[in-house]
């Protein structure tokens, strides 16, 4: 069965381009807008990775991220941060707080495809 | 015994010599008479005893008079004397005895005055070698003084305790500056001599600082400590401290005060956090945008069988962000223009001193002659002088080279921001090749090599320049483009005006003075002081006349300090009495837009902290503000002074203690008496006159001052 993936970010143009890209690359995909929506989608669809987006309205990627993490539920929900902020101190945040990989835009889709393929154990 | 006293004994003796010697002789009479001579006497005696008497008491009333009189002219005449002796030793050596009453008395106020004379002359002998051997002192001291007030960089000294003993002029501007509300109308107050430094700084940086240079010393390191702070007014001061080091017994310095350099750095903070700003909307701004371009282009490259809906809604994703970033970019360069030029340090200078100082260049390198037109004297430009001067010489000797002008002329216009510096001159026109090398080539004047360009000092100066030619005239010019500058408003004239002796912005006796707390017990040449005195609407406080003007000074270390002064008008907010506005001189239209006294008092308040208060006939001033404790909420708790008191202490047998009767007195000359201000300058002369008259009277501290004043008769005085 095909690994699922949840994205989690508020601009539809980097949406449209991780969709096809992780359709194509056969995941299942759901896609949330914000910060509560993604909280709401990991319990609904029950993802295997998380696509987050740092800066979003309502709830940042990193509280998204620490909610995520304070529930042993979701130990196996492997997280990648996506983020325009290139500060080597908030990449230090994000992996503290429990994400897996941090991806500074702009990134190539490909690099892209073999970390989400890495951390799923599909290579 | 007092006088009167005596004179009432003296009165008794009189009447005892009167009588007692016609009674005692009666009485022995009596007693050596038999019962029929004693009844016969009774007889004769009561029969004529009404004459007795009167003629007696006629005796008795002569004698009163004679005795009052001689007491008058010798006895009251010499306390007179003896007090303006007084007055001739201690406060004015130039008062004299008027001879009058009796002429032994005369004789005595004209020897007196003769010793007075012979006196004044040899004082006035050591007068001068004294003043000649303090000369070379104070010299010394006051070029210090002019030194520090002369320098650009805002300078504090202080004493271990905080306390100020010296500032300059700059330093007085810049806390001038951050006063905050109420303050700010009372000139600078929080920067005064004798003040504590740590009401404008916060006291553990300091404390810290001090900390850390007695360390350095210690291992033997520079002593130098740096903080920023934070005034309450949200600016940002960088601070400097070094210490002010005396030699200890074992050759080992001590610190005894410390100089504080102070700098206020909000400005270029600010500029700093708008730099900040800008890397931070170019940087992090453009990476989402240029992230969603990359994953939409790697799908497009990726993928490039996907059918041509999706193909579609890829490129637009790709064109939408292109769109975005370059509007984003724009924005930036548009709001922060200011910020992005190359940091150079660019200093506020007037226009008119650039030119001049290139006039003098070119006449002396070049042996050119040069002149100015329209020139705007009052135009600041940001510049760096010495390469913009660079600059002008180098194009006025390119000039000369290829032209041979008899003569460049400068021109000085302003449109908007901007400072128009034109260099013209006559004759034919050139290429614009001609002027693109020049504006490129490394600059040289003769021998003189600059690694700069034209145009790098342009850039530098976020300004341009261009060739242009004025036809009808025969003539062209170089145009310099330079931005203006807004310059630090410096009421520095106001300032220098005050006072035509050098600035007391300094006491270095101050550096042993520990504590100047108000302790009652202490020497009244010890403390510090606050003179003042108010204009009101009238003589009523109780009947709701109000404070029109407050003015006050301050005397630290028995010096009155004319530079730290409140002068404040306030709005009554009633209207003037017509009959009172030659006395105090303000009208309708001075009181106009002024603070009300909630606005005033506090910064009067805070203008008086820790001094006691000194006013003339203080009861009345001391009404006034005791009438609005309640709606200002600030209580004048300090000691009060009161010179009309102090003045019927000193000389309780005169007649009048007006101000003007006082100081005549006293020997003190006054330029002018028209205001508050200028009254508690006053004040505070007879003030510093009476501190030695007071001590002769046996009277050193304030608490004495104060019970000696509250016995004199002018004490029941209210209102």
């Amino acid at each position: 069965m095909s690994k699922k993936i949840l994205i989690v970010d508020d601009e539809p143009n980097i949406v449209i381009s991780l969709e096809f890209l992780m359709k194509k690359e056969g995941f299942q995909v759901a896609v949330a807008g914000d910060g509560e929506e993604a909280l709401a989608k990991v319990a609904s669809f029950a993802p295997d990775l998380l696509l987050l987006d740092v800066m979003m309205p309502k709830k940042s990627g990193f509280e998204v991220c620490e909610a995520l993490r304070t529930d042993s539920a979701n130990s196996a929900l492997k997280i990648v941060m996506l983020t325009a902020k290139g500060r080597e101190t908030e990449v230090a945040k994000g992996l503290a707080i429990g994400a897996d990989a941090y991806v500074t835009k702009p990134f190539s889709t490909k690099d892209l495809v073999v970390r989400v393929k890495e951390l799923l154990g599909a290579v | 015994m007092k006088a009167k006293h005596r004179f009432i004994a003296s009165i008794i003796v009189l009447g005892l010599l009167m009588t007692g010697p016609f009674c005692i002789t009666s009485l022995l009479i009596w007693l050596d008479m038999k019962d029929a001579e004693r009844e016969m006497l009774t007889r004769l005696l009561l029969q004529r005893l009404p004459i007795g008497t009167m003629m007696t008491l006629f005796g008795f009333g002569i004698g009163v008079l004679v005795l009052h009189k001689l007491f008058k002219q010798y006895v009251e005449g010499l306390l007179r004397m003896s007090e303006t002796l007084r007055l001739m030793l201690g406060a004015n050596r130039n008062f004299r005895v008027s001879p009058e009453g009796p002429p032994e008395v005369q004789q005595l106020a004209i020897a007196a005055n003769d010793l007075a004379e012979q006196r004044n002359q040899l004082m006035d002998d050591v007068d001068a070698q004294i003043a000649r051997a303090k000369a070379s002192v104070e010299e010394e001291k006051n070029r210090l003084a002019a030194l520090m007030s002369e320098l650009a960089q805002a300078v504090v000294v202080c004493n271990l305790d905080g306390r100020i003993l010296l500032y300059n002029n700059r330093a007085r501007l810049q806390f001038k500056a951050l006063a905050l509300g109420p303050t700010s109308v009372s000139g600078g107050a929080l920067i005064g001599l004798g003040r504590s430094i740590f009401s404008i700084l916060d006291k553990s940086q300091v404390e810290h600082a001090q900390e850390v240079i007695r360390g350095r010393l210690a291992g033997g390191k520079t002593p130098i400590s740096n903080f920023i702070t934070s005034t309450r007014g949200g600016q940002l001061l960088r601070v400097q401290m070094v210490p002010v080091l005396a030699a200890g017994n074992d050759g080992e310095h001590s610190m005894r005060g410390f100089v504080l350099t102070v700098e206020n750095i909000t400005r270029s903070l600010e500029q700093e956090a708008r730099r900040d700003q800008v890397m931070h909307s170019l940087t992090e701004g453009t990476r989402a945008s240029l992230g969603n371009i990359r994953a939409a282009v790697g799908n497009l490259i990726d993928y490039p069988d996907m059918d041509a809906e999706l193909r579609e809604r890829f490129v637009k994703v790709v064109d939408d962000e292109a769109a975005k970033m370059s509007r984003s970019l724009d924005q930036t360069m548009g709001e922060f223009s200011d910020s992005m030029k190359a940091r150079w340090p660019l200093e506020d200078i007037l226009a008119i001193d650039i030119i001049a100082a290139a006039e003098r260049r070119i006449n002396d390198k070049l042996k050119l002659p040069t002149k100015t037109e329209d020139i705007d004297d009052a135009l600041w430009i940001k510049a760096d002088s010495y390469s913009l001067v660079f600059a002008l010489t180098f194009l006025a000797s390119r000039l000369q080279d290829h032209y041979e002008p008899r003569e460049l002329r400068f021109r000085l216009t302003n449109e908007g921001k901007l400072a128009y510096l034109d260099l013209i001159w006559a004759g034919p026109a050139m290429s614009s090749e001609t002027f693109y090398t020049w504006e490129m080539d490394a600059m040289q004047i003769g021998s003189e090599n600059s690694p700069l360009s034209l145009r790098d000092v342009i850039d530098r100066h976020g300004g341009e320049i261009w060739y242009q030619r004025e036809k009808a005239a025969h003539r062209a010019y170089f145009r310099f483009v330079l931005p203006l500058a807004t310059p630090e408003a410096i009421g520095e004239s106001e300032e220098r005006q005050r006072g035509s002796g050098r600035p007391e912005y300094y006491d270095f006796d101050l550096f042993s003075t520990r504590d100047t707390t108000i302790d009652l017990d202490r020497k009244l040449s010890d403390l510090a002081y606050t003179v003042f005195d108010t204009e009101t609407t009238g003589l009523e406080p109780s009947n709701g006349d109000e404070i029109i003007q407050i003015g006050a000074a301050r005397i630290v270390n028995n010096r009155l300090l004319r530079q730290e002064i409140f002068d404040q008008i306030v709005d009554p907010e009633i209207p003037l009495k017509p009959e009172s506005i030659p006395i105090h001189g303000i009208t309708e239209d001075m009181v106009l837009g002024k603070p009300n006294i909630d606005v005033v008092l506090p910064a009067f308040h805070a203008f008086c902290e820790d001094t006691v208060l000194i006013a003339h006939n203080a009861a009345f001033d001391m009404r006034f503000l005791q009438l609005k404790e309640e709606r200002t909420g600030l209580r004048f708790t300090q000691p009060v002074l009161d010179t009309l008191l102090l003045s019927a202490v000193i000389h309780p047998n005169q007649e009048s203690h007006k101000l003007d009767v006082i100081l005549e007195r006293l020997g003190i000359k006054i330029d002018s008496r028209h205001n508050a201000l200028e009254d508690a300058w006053a004040t505070g002369e007879v003030f510093l006159k009476m501190v030695p008259l007071l001590e002769e009277k046996g009277i050193v501290t304030v608490r004495q001052a104060i019970e000696a004043s509250a016995q004199t008769r002018f004490a029941r005085v209210t209102y």
